[in-house]
């Protein structure tokens, strides 16, 4: 997805761009095991955790690049700034459902009437970053009843945010909690008539969240400014139209114009709650295994 | 000196033999090293994590799913294997080739096909719906599903394998068998059957190890099984100490099931004891049993080959025509053969002097080795890519992505398929024509190259073939492992489908099934012609 983005920042620059895609945790996992010697001078992960995992091997950006972002978009510590926002909403089955008849926010799916009908991935890295955000907002308790309310309506358990689109769309759930992005992907491949859209909670809280996919520069890199300038190209306008237009993400800067097609940023009812507020994923973990959702 | 029939005990292997064998041995320790490493360094929850209740029951589930798909995929082989080498069912050929081909199927595609078509709400619910007023399929997610899609796509194993043997047996065993009166029920389970022992023992063991480390059909499905809860470890919580600790309990039920193995396999010998010639067997006649064994056949095929590459054709179709530009990507293709390639004819090396080794000079220490290659195949992929980041970033950095590590990667997880396949072989073979060399002057290494190894041939052909397509599909280690910028066809495919883009994801798919394809019925075909040409 970033392919493109990165093959331009190369021709623009000169610059031998050299990536490695996998998903975060067997990167943050390469990274962990390389240790110093690792070749890596960039780590850009679409998941919170992970960077918060890599965040002690991060060496600090420079203020230029970190201030260019809102503060609510990047490391409290300045170890890593946000590329793209992922707004946390709720996938509906349009066959079934319009949004009128959706609860203002998300704890309006505890009710009963729910059973059977919802879908969550209680093992994805975004959805764990929501119930830290959820703790942050609502506190541990209610939080805990939250997840035991949800579990008492036997959702369905995906691996991820695409089998939970792609079930919205069947009909085999109502409603996922999943990252806005994917559904326009689906659109883009089958058509406008596709049977999901997103709701962004009119009410706000947790379900609402913006999260971040960041990047960081490893302190073990031989090529520090190169990085620096790599950072400073993803936040430039012609990177950020690229996420706004090709991968239907929301930029992390001023002036740029979001796809037709989704909610703008401006309208979201989002939570006031900074990433630097939900850097505690052991806790959610731990509230997880003990409810029994993960073992 | 006594005769088991398994070889010289009083020679020593020529250095030709054990000075591999030292290497991959070396090798394919690596990453128990590593996970002792890193269990040593967890934390004391660590132990607390391991012997709690969830844990004990997800190692429970394990063992179920495990022993059901073995059970289930020896059900499908037996008739599958008996009807194309044995009977004079109509089209033999073709359905000798095409109900070996799912084994080309990734797991993962394999879990999305089926929930596409067999899903609460899949393609077969909407057939049905407008008939049947049918709103909503039961549940295939689960057991069911991943019982399934793990034997859809693995029981070829067990069916090469037996297919292989039956094709070696020995006819004039039966005859006597059927001369002294026995009917034809009585000889297959008394003179037949224990003679495929190894051959179902070598192929389960196959089918419930790739079972053991499964993750694609187990996520999808949603059936949490031991890899499934050492991936978690590492994705939610980034502990690869946790992660060690739960593999080296996944090697331990490997061993487990490797001791299984062992016994059932037996020590009887398995090639013919006294001079003769072989002559054909007897083609069985099915008569009315023909349709029944035809719809058998028909059924099988359908569902593990014809309906998942439908759907896949029918995604790209879809995505193509909605805009999709058709991507056909010959480089990921060009990448995926050569690796497959490289990794099939090296992987097919270096089983041989593992293979004989365990055969000719089974002493402890050689059969220990033997059994050691399996643990790597019963390792999730992500385990051993680790295990290889580690040594090769810290102790090995010049070959550190490179083809070189990667390379490493594939032969430790995969050399227990070539050296199964090529130990079969051997054991078919009588060691009096190698004792015949000897006397006639040739010393062991020219025995073994101009006597031993023509005839395991066969052997070392079907093991390359295996590494072949399981290279062809392979993905956590090459995504770790690779030289940047390397890309294969199932990195792509794995690309396209974390970021929701199924069209995009059929048509690497699709190619990874066509590529693979062409060795496994190449393969086929070549022990159909094989077999002809030795009447």
């Amino acid at each position: 997805m970033v392919g493109p983005i990165i093959d331009q920042f190369a021709s623009a620059t000169g610059i031998d761009v050299q990536v490695r895609y996998g998903s975060t945790s067997e990167m943050a996992a390469t990274i962990l095991e390389e240790g110093r010697n690792s070749p890596a001078d960039v780590f850009y992960a679409q998941d919170p955790g992970g960077l918060g995992a890599v965040e002690h091997l991060f060496a600090q950006i420079p203020d230029s690049t970190l201030n260019q972002v809102e503060p609510r978009f990047r490391s409290s510590e300045g170890k890593w700034v946000g590329i793209s926002g992922r707004a946390r909403v709720v996938v509906y089955n349009t066959e079934k459902l319009s949004e009128a008849d959706l609860p203002d926010d998300i704890w309006g799916f505890t009710d009963a009437k729910w059973r059977g009908r919802i879908g969550w991935a209680p093992t994805n890295g975004s959805f764990q970053a929501m119930v830290t955000a959820m703790r942050a907002l609502w506190g541990e308790e209610k939080t805990r009843e939250w997840i035991l309310g949800i579990q008492a309506n036997q959702p369905g358990v995906y691996p991820n945010n695409t089998t939970q689109v792609a079930a919205a769309a069947a009909g085999e759930i109502d409603i996922g909690f999943v990252n806005h992005y994917y559904l326009y992907r689906f659109i883009a491949e089958e058509g406008e008539s596709y049977p999901a859209r997103n709701y962004h909670p009119r009410a706000g809280g947790p379900g609402a969240v913006i999260l971040v996919s960041g990047a960081g520069i490893l302190d073990t890199s031989q090529n520090k400014e190169t990085a620096e300038r790599f950072l400073e190209f993803m936040l430039s306008t012609v990177s950020q139209q690229y996420f706004a237009g090709q991968t239907f993400e929301y930029p992390v800067i001023e002036g740029v114009k979001t796809h037709r097609l989704l909610t703008l940023l401006a309208e979201i009812n989002r939570p006031d709650i900074d990433m630097a507020d939900m850097a505690d994923l052991e806790g959610t973990l731990a509230l997880l295994r003990e409810t029994g959702v993960l073992p | 000196m006594s005769r088991t029939g398994r070889g010289f005990r009083s020679s020593r292997p020529p250095a030709i033999i054990w000075l591999p064998v030292i290497f991959i041995a070396i090798t394919i320790l690596l990453p128990q090293v590593y996970l002792v490493l890193r269990a040593l360094g967890a934390g004391d929850q660590v132990w607390e994590l391991l012997f709690r209740a969830r844990t004990l029951e997800i190692l429970g589930r394990t063992a179920v799913l495990t022993v059901a798909v073995t059970a289930v995929s020896l059900a499908i082989s037996l008739p599958l294997a008996w009807l194309t080498t044995r009977t004079d069912l109509p089209l033999r050929r073709v359905w000798s080739v095409t109900t070996a081909l799912p084994l080309v199927i990734p797991s993962y595609v394999a879990g999305l096909v089926i929930i596409a078509a067999l899903g609460p709400r899949g393609m077969l619910q909407q057939l049905l719906a407008v008939p049947f007023g049918l709103e909503r399929l039961p549940e295939i997610y689960g057991f069911p599903g991943a019982l399934l899609t793990i034997t859809a796509v693995s029981y070829p194993y067990l069916l090469l394998a037996l297919q292989a043997s039956i094709r070696g047996i020995d006819p004039c065993l039966e005859e006597a068998s059927r001369s002294l009166g026995h009917g034809s029920w009585a000889t297959f389970r008394r003179v037949t059957l224990p003679q495929l022992r190894p051959a179902i023992a070598a192929g389960a063991l196959l089918v419930a190890l790739y079972t053991i480390r499964d993750f694609g059909a187990v996520s999808l499905m949603r059936y949490e099984t031991f890899t499934w809860a050492i991936y978690l470890q590492y994705q939610t919580s980034f502990d690869r100490m946790a992660a060690a600790a739960l593999s080296l309990v996944l090697v331990a039920l490997a061993i487990i099931i490797l001791l299984i193995e062992t016994r059932t396999r037996g020590r009887a010998q398995y090639h013919r004891s006294t001079v003769g010639v072989t002559h054909p067997t007897t083609e069985l006649k099915l008569g009315r049993w023909r349709w029944p064994a035809l719809g058998f056949c028909v059924f099988i095929v359908l569902f593990t080959l014809v309906m998942p590459m439908s759907i896949l054709g029918y995604w790209a179709i879809r995505g193509i025509s909605a805009g999709e530009p058709l991507r056909l990507a010959w480089g990921h293709a060009l990448n995926s053969v050569y690796i497959s390639s490289l990794a099939a004819i090296i992987i097919a090396v270096a089983a041989v002097p593992v293979a004989f080794m365990a055969v000719r000079y089974s002493g402890r220490i050689s059969r220990l080795l033997e059994r050691a290659t399996y643990v790597g195949f019963a390792l999730p992929g992500i385990v051993i890519a680790l295990a290889l980041v580690f040594f090769s970033a810290n102790y090995a950095t010049p070959i550190y992505q490179t083809m070189v590590v990667l390379l490493f990667a594939y032969l430790i997880l995969f050399l227990p398929q070539a050296v199964g396949s090529i130990q079969s072989s051997l054991l078919q073979v009588n060691p009096r024509i190698e004792e015949a060399a000897r006397s006639l002057g040739r010393n062991a290494r020219q025995t073994l190259l101009s006597v031993t190894l023509p005839l395991a041939k066969s052997g070392i052909f079907v093991g390359a073939a295996l590494v072949f397509l399981t290279t062809m599909k392979e993905l956590p280690a090459t995504l770790l492992l690779s030289p940047i910028g390397f890309r294969t066809l199932a990195t792509s495919v794995w690309a396209a489908t974390s970021e929701a883009f199924f069209a995009r994801a059929a048509v690497p798919a699709l190619l990874i099934i066509i590529l693979s394809s062409i060795p496994m019925a190449l393969l086929v075909i070549r022990e159909k012609r094989e077999g002809r040409e030795e009447t």
